[in-house]
């Protein structure tokens, strides 16, 4: 789960991590109230950040520097409601609804730091660069011997001697070392205690007057965990999200929108990504990405069923299901309850395979509804984009 | 032979009074699998369905002789199943819970590192050697007894491998479902090492996914190390960048990870990669060559049945 830069902030904050004076905003208001009150309490000069989920925001100028109050006022007013665009938004872009308002720092140097799960070692780790500002994989990429990648023993955690290496790495001054450690040791601490999957600060800063600051926060966390994490499910924004991507959250479903015209629902993973795959090269586009999980219920697949259709470019539907936990039949009477429910027109291309398949197969013969089925993923996979385009023969039909 | 179970492989079922748990015991030991008890605490010195439920997983295996487990256990509980199954020392250890914390496997990844046990999954469907032992919730009439090693990021696509094989009378020595998630216990690696050294698997077909880069490290071993054919498929050639695709583990991040850099791995490594996931069986059997006998018997259509 994503979450907002100044949700991210407070998270830091609330464990000892320096982050800059600030507050969020929703309205010109409250986003000049904000401003009066860190420059009346000696700030320089102050901050605007759009709040999205996305990097890049500052290129697509979603961040900008005001010295007065009436100068953020107009800035907040343009920023509001606007669509910024930017290399992790896709062409369509995000709506700006809240921002960020924060005192400005006289950068000296800056830095980057992250922490994640290294999934070959099996452990946390911390990344350090002394190439603040720029994407890490790019870093990488271009100058890997640039990153520093401290390994994080899970049951020792991170000890002093490690962040005061990470420290030296980013060739801190020596006043700065004992608090940078302190900064890296609070930093593993939010990461652990919230079960996240990326913490990222980038950049990381140092000030003109040797202070540390996280100057921009990226907290991921793992989907996995939020079950212990009743407070931070809260964070949740559901504006930044797909609403039918919502939709499907709220019945345990897997999906995510693209943009072609064959919709499709499969049981696990693995095989509806190779279901999508196969509609590409049988020369059509899948319309999204569709796991009803192992374990669904009648009910479950209805929901998916009608969440699927409620997108506007589906054309034809290819439903794969390799039954294994989940069984055919109980596919197939959720399946037939959706067609009832949604009485949809459009063709649907079932190709089953695994657990009860015959008495799946039996259950959508004697519903009277029209389906065409398939014994082969290939065959399907060609029905279905035949029926999407409009040229599946009627004698295909049964 | 086949890799890991056999018959005489005796299997404990962690979480087997649960609905799951239930399901797929009775269904393991229909199969012929010596299931021969569960572990569920609190409810130790029971029976269910006939087995004998223990409290703790080491009482249980001095009690029944167990070697291997596999756990039903929800996803807050499975890591602690998990390094409590290591913790008896049992050979080996599947899990096919999904959904379990990143931080709880970083945390059971440890705790296997000097213990004996041989972990496979999370979040996988586990393993079978087809008329011998199916330990998971793999459709068993799918399979038929052969020579060909299958291993596979995925469940239900492993499903799909086997049973374009068997629908050309291809059967299997052992198939194993190493998970989906980011961190896993058995790798690629590990699996095609072993088929390597087995004697009764002729060839390998290796199912990949996006993300991380285990199949990188696959084709380098392939390359090194492999003396059978490896055929291979990477699913996710369509996915969006940036987007979790169901598996926890199958993200493409920063443009790595992609199924492009995937299959350009393994084909550098001397690989057949089946573009489309219906060609898996048709590039295995290219890369085996059908017998001669069989030619004359058997035609193959484009959609990848075996007519008589």
């Amino acid at each position: 789960m994503k979450i907002h830069e100044y949700q991210g902030k407070a998270i830091l904050k609330k464990y000892g991590v320096t982050v800059p004076r600030g507050a969020m905003a929703d309205s010109r208001d409250e986003a000049e109230a904000v401003a009066r009150e860190l420059l009346n309490s000696g700030a320089n000069g102050v901050v605007v950040k759009a709040q999205i989920h996305a990097g890049g925001r500052g290129k697509g100028g979603g961040v900008k520097i005001a010295k007065s109050v009436s100068e953020v006022g107009e800035l907040a007013a343009r920023m509001l409601g606007m669509r910024l665009v930017t290399h992790q938004t896709g062409p369509e872009g995000r709506i700006v609804r809240r921002l960020l308002i924060e005192e400005t720092l006289p950068i000296e140097k800056e830095l980057y730091l992250g922490i994640l799960v290294d999934r070959a070692e099996g452990k946390p780790v911390f990344m350090a660069s002394a190439a603040g500002g720029m994407e890490i994989e790019q870093v990488a990429a271009e100058n890997p011997e640039a990153i520093l990648k401290q390994y994080i023993d899970p049951g020792m955690g991170l000890e002093a001697f490690q962040a005061r290496k990470i420290a030296f790495k980013l060739r801190l001054k020596p006043h700065q070392i004992s608090p940078a450690v302190q900064f890296l040791s609070n930093l593993y601490k939010a990461f652990l205690d919230t079960d996240a999957s990326l913490v990222e600060i980038n950049p990381f800063i140092t000030t003109s007057d040797g202070r540390l600051f996280a100057l921009d926060a990226k907290v991921n966390f793992d989907d996995n965990a939020l079950f212990r994490h009743p407070d931070l499910r809260e964070l949740r924004d559901i504006t930044e999200e797909d609403p039918l991507e919502v939709e499907a959250s709220k019945y345990s479903l897997n999906y995510i929108k693209l943009d072609g015209n064959v919709g499709c629902m499969v049981n696990g993973a693995g095989l509806a990504m190779a279901t999508m795959d196969i509609i590409k090269y049988a020369g059509g586009m899948p319309a999204n990405f569709l796991d009803v999980g192992g374990g669904a219920s009648s009910e479950q697949v209805a929901h998916a069923f009608e969440i699927l259709l409620s997108d506007r470019n589906v054309k034809a539907v290819l439903i794969n299901i390799f039954g294994g936990i989940l069984r055919v039949d109980t596919l197939a009477t959720g399946v037939v309850e959706a067609a009832r429910k949604t009485q949809i027109k459009l063709p649907v291309v079932l190709r089953l395979e695994g657990t009860n398949v015959d008495e799946g197969k039996k259950i959508l013969m004697n519903s009277g509804l029209n389906f065409v089925v398939s014994d082969t993923m290939k065959d399907a996979a060609d029905k279905v984009v035949a029926a999407a385009r409009g040229t599946l023969g009627v004698t295909e039909w049964r | 032979m086949a890799i890991l179970v056999d018959k005489n492989t005796r299997v404990l079922v962690q979480g087997l009074t649960g609905r799951e748990g239930t399901f797929h015991a009775k269904a393991s030991a229909a199969y012929g699998t010596q299931i021969v008890g569960g572990v569920t605490p609190g409810k130790g010195g029971t029976t269910h369905e006939g087995w004998p439920i223990f409290n703790t997983v080491r009482e249980a295996a001095e009690v029944t002789g167990a070697n291997a487990t596999v756990i039903f256990v929800p996803p807050p509980f499975a890591a602690d199943a998990i390094m409590e199954a290591a913790d008896a020392e049992l050979d080996l250890i599947v899990c096919i819970t999904e959904g379990i914390p990143t931080l709880d496997m970083v945390k059971a990844w440890e705790f296997l590192q000097d213990r004996r046990s041989r972990l496979i999954g999370p979040n996988c469907p586990g393993i079978i050697s087809p008329g011998k032992c199916k330990i998971g919730i793999m459709p068993a009439s799918i399979h038929k007894e052969g020579n060909v090693g299958i291993v596979s990021r995925s469940g239900t696509l492993t499903y799909e491998a086997v049973h374009q094989l068997t629908q050309r009378g291809i059967g299997q020595s052992t198939a194993i479902g190493i998970g989906g998630d980011p961190i896993i216990g058995t790798t690629f690696v590990d699996a095609l090492d072993l088929f390597n050294r087995d004697p009764e698997t002729e060839a390998v077909i290796i199912i990949g996914e996006i993300g991380g880069n285990a199949e990188e490290t696959a084709a380098e071993f392939v390359k090194g190390h492999m003396k059978k054919p490896v055929v291979g498929f990477i699913a996710g050639q369509t996915a969006p960048p940036g987007r979790r695709m169901g598996h926890a583990g199958a993200i493409i991040s920063g443009g790595r990870g992609t199924a492009a850099e995937k299959i350009k791995a393994l084909e550098s490594a001397g690989i057949r990669v089946a573009k489309s996931p219906a060609a898996i069986g048709e590039t295995l059997a290219a890369a085996l060559g059908t017998p001669p006998e069989r030619r004359f018997l058997q035609t193959t259509n484009d959609q990848g049945q075996t007519t008589a």
